[in-house]
């Protein structure tokens, strides 16, 4: 047996030394020692002392989900960057502290305890998956703290605490299904996502709404997130719709390279199987190959070929900053546009701070959005946003091939679901709130 | 051979012997109360006064979780079976708790994750976990009684080793599937909440609860020691250090490992159960991702850094893991997989004794050098000081044909 | 008819990539009772060199043949990187398996990081320190004090290069900016698109077989039949085979076990790479490729028993059959005669049930053969 000793035990002892130095070169996160540490509902943090607002940065750099979130942070980053360079917010800059989700519900909900207890964060923007946004909502409301969630969602939820500035079900999926039913007439529907919350739920509504227009579901399945094993799914889809139908595709984060691959491995082609996702943007084309894509539809709000000004430049920014081979998508863009649309919000509240401001302030933010002007925060907590559909092309983005000309209106609650037919949400007006019945 | 050592050992009167146990016994037992002590009343409010509030949060969780930890010590450490699937307990213990928190609602109604399956009336295995007695039991026994299942049908075919460590993995990945793909009976993926419930009319995340919580995670985590203790310390303690050194032999002595194996697996189980409610409680959500492969792997890593078949070795290692890992990621939210890595081989190939293994050992030594003292002798002082013994050991035998 | 060769291919296609993913861990395991935890991550590096390969091959004539260079180059970068694994850590752990699993469970989470973060800039940072470190305790151990300094020679040393290290790249970072920080291979994931000629499928009645399906189908028979040939005709497969049966009286006879050891265990591993470059055609290329097939790949070797190529070839048939039959509810059918199997074989008929159904199934089996369906002959081999 060989002997380890004092040798081994000093390269660990030094590597330790080195982390600490590493650590030392870091930036640094200084920790404020403020008088009330307990965590009492913090409606006003001391986020802003000094002379930078500190912001947190809540996504997966690691585990399944990082293949989507990372790009998420870039564009993030991206943005608190572009901010300090023009002067900061308020006079101050600011400093992002990032932490790492780790695909992992329950590590989201401790680091989004972190971030505002102990790193007193004015705001955080992160989450990407529904489970995650999930998991960390108790955490934002008995707090009484703020998140801004950049990801296209199912709905169904409308938290004073949270900004979604993701489409809304009738932003993306519903115009989507709508515009399959009008080019695919009679065409069957087989929809297939990864098995958690927000697959689950889009399907519910895309059911209801395809039951009160006319369409027809044939099949329904789901894959474990993470999973890549399709190939009894691909069996079900042939022998549920042999004369071929569409593929609504829900499945998220790696799943979809497998499914793509194999689809057109089994002779599934777009011609007789298109397919309309929802989770695959120009980042994920990438990952899964332009050729096994080409052809199929995404719905999306954002697409990197939007043509105007605005997108332009943010293009040029993002390549700039990350490398020229790097491209934009629609939860980036998002992204993207929430720091900006926060910093419009504190600098009319003037604080950081009082969150509570900072939520009033924050209705009725207009931006100019590379997606397309005039993009507002409403008093749902939501934004108005472009609807548009693209068919992935061979440069591996997307023709745009459907697009409405003027932002259209969130709808979180769901007007095809029994149970939320006739609610909506207004936190403008403190009688209505997050669920009120409309008149 | 054997008679030779028997007749060697030294023969110490019956009293002074057992008043030397008692003695250290009362020591060891003062030891552990006054560390409980100190982080029931002292930790808490100086972690506050600090600015660290977030933290004690923290400890209280990594506390729980060394009460697997002690589960794990007493199965791989003492008993030299290496379970990689006691994340399965884990879960067991802190669902059972959860599904009784998501159930504190008005009568007639079901938990809200249900309706976005289109589930209406609440499934059966549900029920009993209306009532908090049964759901205290159940943390404890569901995981004992699964483990024992497995035990049993594992080890009466004596299956060991390697073989054993993968079909316990495989047991996980089955479990894990199984709650992560039934969203219609247990929310799959996403897991059950507790932060927004009540227990006993007052919510879960209310910072009077968690400080109960800090406070059992403690006692638990007291209790578990000294069961372990205890177990260890008997005839019961030895049969295991014997299973775990030469289980062939131990058969052939007339004892049967089997039932000694699912005992103890099974104890260690309940442990990891009531780890898991306790730490559930206080993350403020499980989902089945407790159940993957690479928490289980972690468990062992706590254990296998503090020092494996030291029951101290398991706390501190866990506290160790997870403290370095959690103030890891929060400075290195891009890298720290490297250091977590890197943790892993460091302890398999330097510290193989374990931090208290090393302290005992070579750092003793050390410290005794240090001190200008001789180094402890566990042989010989022939074989051991004499500088051509060493001189011949360090160049001769280590040579590369020896190994 | 066409739903029976369906399930059999579709059975076929799964066992197969198992079986190719199980291979390389097999031999490795029976010879030294070693489990490699990394050898998924062998695989995620296998699938980056095939990106690698198609990337450089883009725009010459070779384009198309890609897949042949990839699996030259996957086999050999993942051997080297298990030679190099067998040479600094798992040599000093044998006849210990659980902490070799542990060991190597630490390596594959450097391998994960080590995908995600590869830049210019860290290799640089990394080959600095290693430059200075190595060559620095090359230079110190020429002292004749060595001895008595070694520890302290070392920490500072180590501290010293750690440093220079750190602030080299981040000068270099600072002045190349983009052109060394940015990452290789990224969070994100690559790309690995299949040749022409192996997209789309050879059409039978109205199933088609998917030509890359095929492709691996053939790719693993030759895998088998390479490995059985090596094993069995070759000297150094003599070797390999004495010492898996005895390995003390093969080192009494004066097989050198040692490099018997290395080889085989970089055999294993580029074994995995070529597996690697399998389910780079099937799958996602990231950081997670190799975690998708690990556990499957352990089952294959336990089901089939140690030290017979033949009992992995059966095991990862079955449970590729198994998998396929359960998870696309190719049972229903025949059994629609009685509602409850019906009922049953549908609650498993999804991808994650199937799992269960499978792993449990296994978990029986083993009650009937604990040793595996071949197992070794002969006294029991204590692990």
């Amino acid at each position: 047996m060989a002997q380890f000793g004092r040798r081994e035990f000093i390269i660990l002892s030094s590597t330790a030394a080195g982390s600490v130095l590493l650590k030392a070169c870091a930036p640094s996160t200084t920790t404020g020692g403020t008088a009330s540490p307990e965590a009492s509902p913090a409606a006003t943090t001391a986020a802003a002392s000094g002379d930078v607002i500190k912001v947190g940065i809540l996504h997966s750099l690691s585990g399944t989900m990082a293949i989507s979130e990372k790009s998420v942070v870039d564009a993030e980053q991206l943005a608190i960057e572009e901010i300090n360079e023009a002067g900061g917010v308020l006079g101050k800059k600011i400093e992002a502290i990032v932490e790492d989700g780790a695909s992992d519900w329950p590590t989201f909900n401790e680091k989004a305890k972190k971030l505002i207890d102990q790193d007193k964060v004015a705001t955080i923007f992160g989450c990407w998956t529904s489970a995650s946004r999930k998991a960390v909502l108790p955490t934002f409301e008995s707090k009484n703290h703020m998140l801004w969630y950049p990801v296209q969602y199912e709905g169904q939820e409308c938290s004073k605490n949270i900004f979604y500035t993701g489409a809304a079900p009738n932003q993306q999926i519903e115009p989507s299904v709508d515009w399959l039913l009008k080019k695919y007439k009679g065409q069957p529907f087989f929809l297939v996502g990864s098995d958690y919350v927000f697959p689950r739920t889009a399907n519910t509504i895309i059911k209801a709404q395809l039951a009160a227009k006319g369409g027809k579901v044939v099949g329904e399945d789901y894959i474990p997130l993470g999973g890549t094993e399709v190939t009894p799914i691909i069996s079900k889809i042939k022998a549920a719709m042999p004369n071929g139908g569409i593929i609504y595709n829900s499945l998220n984060g790696d799943s979809n390279v497998a499914f793509f691959k194999q689809l057109q491995g089994a002779g599934m082609g777009p011609d007789k199987y298109p397919s309309m996702s929802v989770s695959i943007a120009e980042e994920e084309v990438r990952a899964i190959g332009v050729e096994y894509l080409k052809g199929h539809y995404a719905a999306w709000n954002y697409f990197q070929t939007v043509e105007n000004p605005v997108n332009e430049k943010f293009v040029a920014a993002f390549k700039k900053k990350y490398g020229e081979d790097r491209v934009v998508n629609d939860p980036m863009e998002a992204a993207y546009i929430m720091v900006y649309l926060w910093k419009q919000a504190v600098e009319k509240a003037k604080t950081a701070d009082d969150l509570e401001k900072v939520r009033v302030a924050a209705l009725g933010q207009k931006i100019d959005a590379p997606e397309g002007p005039g993009v507002t925060m409403e008093n749902n907590h939501h934004i108005s946003k472009y609807v548009r559909i693209g068919e992935v092309r061979d440069d591996g983005l997307f023709e745009i091939v459907y697009a409405t000309d003027k932002p259209v209106k969130p709808i979180p609650w769901n007007q095809f679901v029994k149970e939320t037919k006739g609610y909506s949400c207004d936190w403008s007006d403190p009688a209505k709130g997050g669920k009120y019945k409309m008149t | 051979m054997t008679v030779e050592t028997v007749d060697a050992v030294v023969d110490i009167p019956y009293g002074l012997a057992a008043r030397k146990r008692r003695k250290a016994l009362l020591l060891e037992t003062a030891i552990v109360l006054g560390v409980a002590a100190l982080l029931l009343f002292i930790v808490p409010p100086v972690m506050a006064a600090l600015g660290q509030g977030v933290r004690i949060n923290q400890l209280g969780r990594f506390l729980a979780l060394a009460i697997a930890a002690l589960g794990i010590d007493l199965i791989w450490g003492f008993t030299g079976l290496l379970s990689l699937g006691h994340g399965i307990f884990f879960a067991l213990g802190g669902y059972a708790l959860a599904m009784y928190l998501q159930l504190q609602l008005p009568p007639g109604q079901i938990p809200e994750f249900f309706t976005l399956y289109g589930v209406t009336e609440l499934p059966a295995f549900w029920q009993p976990f209306y009532s908090l007695p049964f759901t205290l039991v159940a943390i404890v026994l569901i995981p004992a009684l699964v483990a024992a299942v497995l035990g049993y049908l594992v080890f009466r075919n004596r299956i060991r080793g390697v073989y054993f460590s993968i079909l316990t993995q495989a047991a996980l990945i089955v479990f894990f599937n199984f709650f992560n793909g039934q969203q219609k009976l247990i929310n799959g993926t996403n897991g059950l909440k507790t932060d927004t419930s009540t227990i006993f009319g007052i919510q879960v995340s209310d910072p009077r609860v968690q400080t109960t919580f800090y406070v059992l995670s403690i006692l638990f985590l007291v209790g578990g020691y000294f069961l372990c203790r205890w177990l260890t310390s008997g005839r019961l303690g030895r049969v295991l250090v014997a299973i775990r050194d030469d289980e062939t032999r131990v058969r052939f002595s007339g004892y049967n490992p089997t039932g000694y194996k699912v005992f103890v697996f099974a104890i260690s189980a309940a442990l990891a159960g009531v780890a898991g409610a306790l730490y559930t409680v206080q993350s403020g959500i499980i989902t089945p991702k407790a159940m993957d492969v690479a928490f289980s792997i972690e468990m062992v890593i706590w254990v296998a850094l503090g020092g494996r078949a030291t029951l101290i070795g398991a706390i501190l290692g866990t506290l160790i893991v997870n403290f370095a890992r959690t103030l890891l990621s929060e400075q290195f939210p891009e890298f720290w997989l490297f250091f977590q890595g890197a943790l892993f081989l460091v302890v398999v190939t330097v510290l193989p004794m374990g931090i208290l293994g090393w302290l005992r050992g070579d750092g003793m030594n050390l410290l005794r050098s240090l001190l200008g003292r001789r180094k402890r002798v566990e042989t010989y002082p022939s074989l051991e000081e004499d500088p051509e013994v060493q001189y011949e050991r360090e160049t001769l035998g280590d040579r590369e044909s020896d190994r | 008819m066409t739903q029976l060769l369906e399930s059999v291919f579709g059975g076929l296609s799964i066992g197969s990539v198992l079986l190719l993913a199980a291979l390389g861990l097999a031999i490795v395991f029976g010879l030294m009772g070693v489990i490699n935890m990394a050898h998924g991550e062998f695989m995620m590096i296998g699938a980056y060199t095939t990106f690698v390969v198609q990337n450089a091959l883009k725009k010459t004539p070779l384009s198309e043949l890609y897949i042949f260079l990839a699996l030259i180059a996957a086999f050999i970068v993942a051997a080297l990187l298990g030679l190099v694994l067998e040479r600094t850590v798992v040599r000093y752990l044998y006849g210990r398996p659980l902490e070799t699993l542990l060991a190597t469970w630490g390596v594959s989470l450097i391998l994960q990081q080590f995908i995600r973060s590869v830049s210019w800039q860290f290799v640089a940072g990394v080959g600095t320190f290693c430059l200075l470190f190595f060559g620095g305790s090359w230079v110190l151990a020429r002292r004749p004090n060595f001895e008595q300094i070694r520890g302290w020679a070392i920490a500072v040393l180590g501290l010293l290069s750690a440093l220079i290290a750190l602030v080299f790249s981040n000068i270099l970072g600072q002045t190349f900016k983009l052109a060394v920080t940015k990452p290789w291979f990224g969070t994100q994931g690559v790309d690995v698109t299949a040749p022409k000629w192996l997209r789309g499928g050879l059409p039978i009645g109205d199933y088609q077989l998917p030509y890359t399906r095929l492709f691996i189908i053939v790719l693993t028979a030759a895998c088998v039949f390479g490995i059985y040939w090596f094993l069995n005709k070759t000297p150094w497969g003599l070797r390999i085979r004495a010492v898996t049966q005895n390995r003390s009286m093969s080192a009494c006879l004066g097989i050198p076990t040692k490099t018997v050891d290395a080889l085989t265990f970089a055999l294993g591993s580029g074994l995995a790479g070529v597996a690697g470059v399998a389910v780079s055609l099937l799958g996602s290329v990231s950081s997670n490729t190799g975690q998708a097939y690990i556990v499957d790949a352990f089952m294959v070797v336990v089901v089939g028993g140690v030290g017979k190529l033949i009992g992995s070839i059966v095991a990862a048939g079955a449970i590729g059959l198994v998998s396929y039959v359960i998870g696309s509810n190719a049972l229903g059918p025949f059994v629609s005669f009685s509602p409850f199997l019906k009922s049953f074989f549908e609650f498993f008929a999804t991808a994650s049930m199937a799992k269960v159904m499978v792993f449990a199934l296994i978990i029986v089996f083993l009650q009937f053969r604990p040793a595996g369906l071949f197992p070794q002959k002969g006294r029991t081999v204590d692990a």
